[in-house]
């Protein structure tokens, strides 16, 4: 028990960790996301594949490997993802501005690969706006534009909010394997500090475990618990 | 076919897109060449050294590394096929329950007497907030996470196991069984209403009418969302070489890099590619059926209705890792 009071600053700097690679990756995966679906949903064909290629790739290969992947190739290019130290965020987000460049690559790994989840639930949105909608805006004489604007994303947005959640939610456990392209600012690095790393290490594993589980239940439940409750909300308002 | 977006092209459209496609080609190729193949080329990765062990069946290394990629893939399988049958057995039997659960919580049981009412109603609610809690706490877990528990707890408490594998299909068991029962569940509720009455109107009880009429339709419209909870547990079971040492794909193939670095060949980025295409391929055959399957699904007799959403797939786990 008394492993929570004494090691605390432990368990808090691993949840903050955990929750700014959160952060970063779920703004970035959002924009890269958008970006892929937009690639998705276009006229071209060659262009449409380079979207559906991306999907295919990040949807269907492990985290665990895209990061591998991240730490081989990204030295080999020379670069130590030193683009993500952007001045002002270095000094709210502390680990981002390191020398060693770890949290950045689980960063990059955990944004690219959400990306394409995020891509797929903004789709799944697009799709789920009824098609009737759309050609009424289109004989009404609605440009491209007027018609996305007015009258396709606001619905689809609806619909997709739900899915997105989910995304993050599961993004937000994803970030648990960043412990194993070494970073320790993250809640699964409590553990290796606390146990695997530690000279005779006093604490029981089992409350150090308990303590990391709640880190990530303290995020993951309330999440979905909001989740639920705009699902039932909009049920609701959806019945016709 | 008119889509959301846009309009049935007409002629001019299609003309004006086949033209563009071919300018677009190209462009897309160079950006491709330029980005990615360039800088590697650039850093002697396209030497035909470091691909040889994987193509050239003349190399000496060749028979090795399919080799270890065999038994790795065979061990990646298994764990995800064990690890799906135990969470769909386990899986349905707590979708069922929470269903009942839920049934029994209307019950006020005005048959028993007094003592024994509050004792039912009590249990009931207990039973709710138990299982309730028990998925929140297992679906809102990191499945890494839950490879690490498991692996640290069962054996204090004398459960050993020789093979690591079992620590990996148990960990992904509890993890899965609770999102197929969560699937399976919102199947059951979301079925016509009228089915539930009608079973309820011939005689059957609650807990038969689940198993004998619910369920089985609900398992026939979910069966696509079931399947690609398959590419999740693929996908996750790469978990087990980092977290407990199992020797799947991921891990075997970290392993020959290690072991062809001893030998100077520095080959990571072609290994890990050819990992990567693996899994691409299997997870694409796989979701593919699920596909096929949604599209026959659809035809049968329990069409959805078109105005609805489709069957939302639940990405999670490493996808996650719970994706």
């Amino acid at each position: 028990m008394e492993v929570y009071f004494d090691q605390f600053g432990v368990f808090w700097e691993g949840f903050l960790g955990t929750v700014q690679m959160c952060v970063l990756a779920a703004v970035g995966a959002l924009a890269i996301g958008t970006l892929v679906a937009v690639l998705r949903v276009a006229p071209l064909p060659p262009v449409r594949g380079v979207g559906t290629a991306y999907v295919t790739v990040f949807r269907n290969i492990p985290l665990t490997v895209v990061m591998f992947v991240c730490a081989f190739v990204l030295p080999l290019l020379g670069s130590n993802a030193d683009f993500l130290k952007i001045p002002g965020l270095t000094t709210l987000i502390r680990p981002l501005g390191t020398e060693l460049p770890f949290f950045r690559f689980a960063t990059i790994a955990l944004t690219v690969y959400t990306a394409a989840f995020v891509c797929e639930a903004l789709r799944s949105g697009i799709n789920a706006v009824p098609v009737g909608q759309a050609e009424a805006a289109r004989s009404l004489g609605m440009t491209f534009g007027q018609n996305l604007r007015h009258i396709v994303l606001p619905q689809a947005w609806k619909f997709a909010i739900v899915p997105l959640g989910s995304v993050i939610i599961a993004m937000i456990k994803n970030s648990a394997l960043a412990l194993s392209f070494g970073v320790l600012a993250s809640m699964t690095g409590v553990f290796d500090r606390l146990i695997s790393q530690a000279e005779g290490a006093s604490y029981d594993s089992m409350a150090v475990l308990v303590g990391v589980v709640v880190g990530y239940l303290v995020l993951t439940i309330p999440l979905g618990l909001v989740l639920d409750a705009v699902e039932r909300s909009q049920k609701k308002t959806v019945r016709r | 076919m008119s889509s959301v977006l846009y309009d049935t092209p007409g002629p001019r459209t299609r003309a004006k897109t086949i033209v563009a496609s071919i300018v677009a080609a190209p462009l897309i190729a160079l950006l491709a060449y330029l980005v990615i193949v360039q800088p590697l080329a650039d850093r002697g990765q396209f030497d035909w050294k470091l691909w040889a062990p994987i193509f050239d069946t003349s190399d000496p290394n060749f028979p090795l590394v399919w080799d270890r990629w065999r038994d790795g893939w065979l061990r990646t399988l298994k764990a995800a096929v064990l690890s799906m049958v135990f969470s769909f057995v386990l899986g349905s039997l707590l979708g069922l329950v929470r269903r009942e659960l839920r049934e029994l919580r209307r019950r006020r049981f005005p048959d028993q007497p007094r003592p024994a009412r509050t004792g039912l109603i009590s249990s009931v609610l207990a039973g709710v907030g138990l299982s309730r809690g028990w998925v929140e706490v297992a679906r809102g877990t990191p499945v890494y996470v839950t490879i690490v528990v498991v692996y640290t707890f069962l054996p204090r408490w004398g459960v050993d196991f020789d093979d690591r594998l079992w620590y990996l299909v148990i960990a992904l068991t509890i993890y899965n069984s609770v999102v197929i029962a969560e699937i399976i569940r919102s199947g059951m509720e979301n079925l016509p209403s009228g089915q539930r009455e009608a079973s309820l109107a011939i005689g059957l009880g609650s807990w038969q009418t689940s198993v004998l009429v619910l369920y089985p339709q609900a398992l026939r419209i979910m069966l696509p969302a079931l399947i690609s909870q398959l590419v999740v547990v693929l996908k996750d079971t790469s978990l087990g070489g980092l977290t407990v040492s199992y020797e799947e794909a991921l891990r075997t193939t970290q392993q020959m890099v290690e072991a062809f670095r001893g030998l100077n060949i520095a080959n990571g980025i072609p290994m890990f590619v050819t990992l990567g295409v693996m899994y691409v391929a299997v997870n694409y055959v796989v979701s593919r059926l699920a596909h096929y399957l949604q599209g026959r699904m659809g035809s049968g007799r329990h069409r959805r209705k078109s105005d609805e959403p489709p069957v939302q797939m639940v990405e999670a786990g490493a996808g996650a890792a719970g994706a």
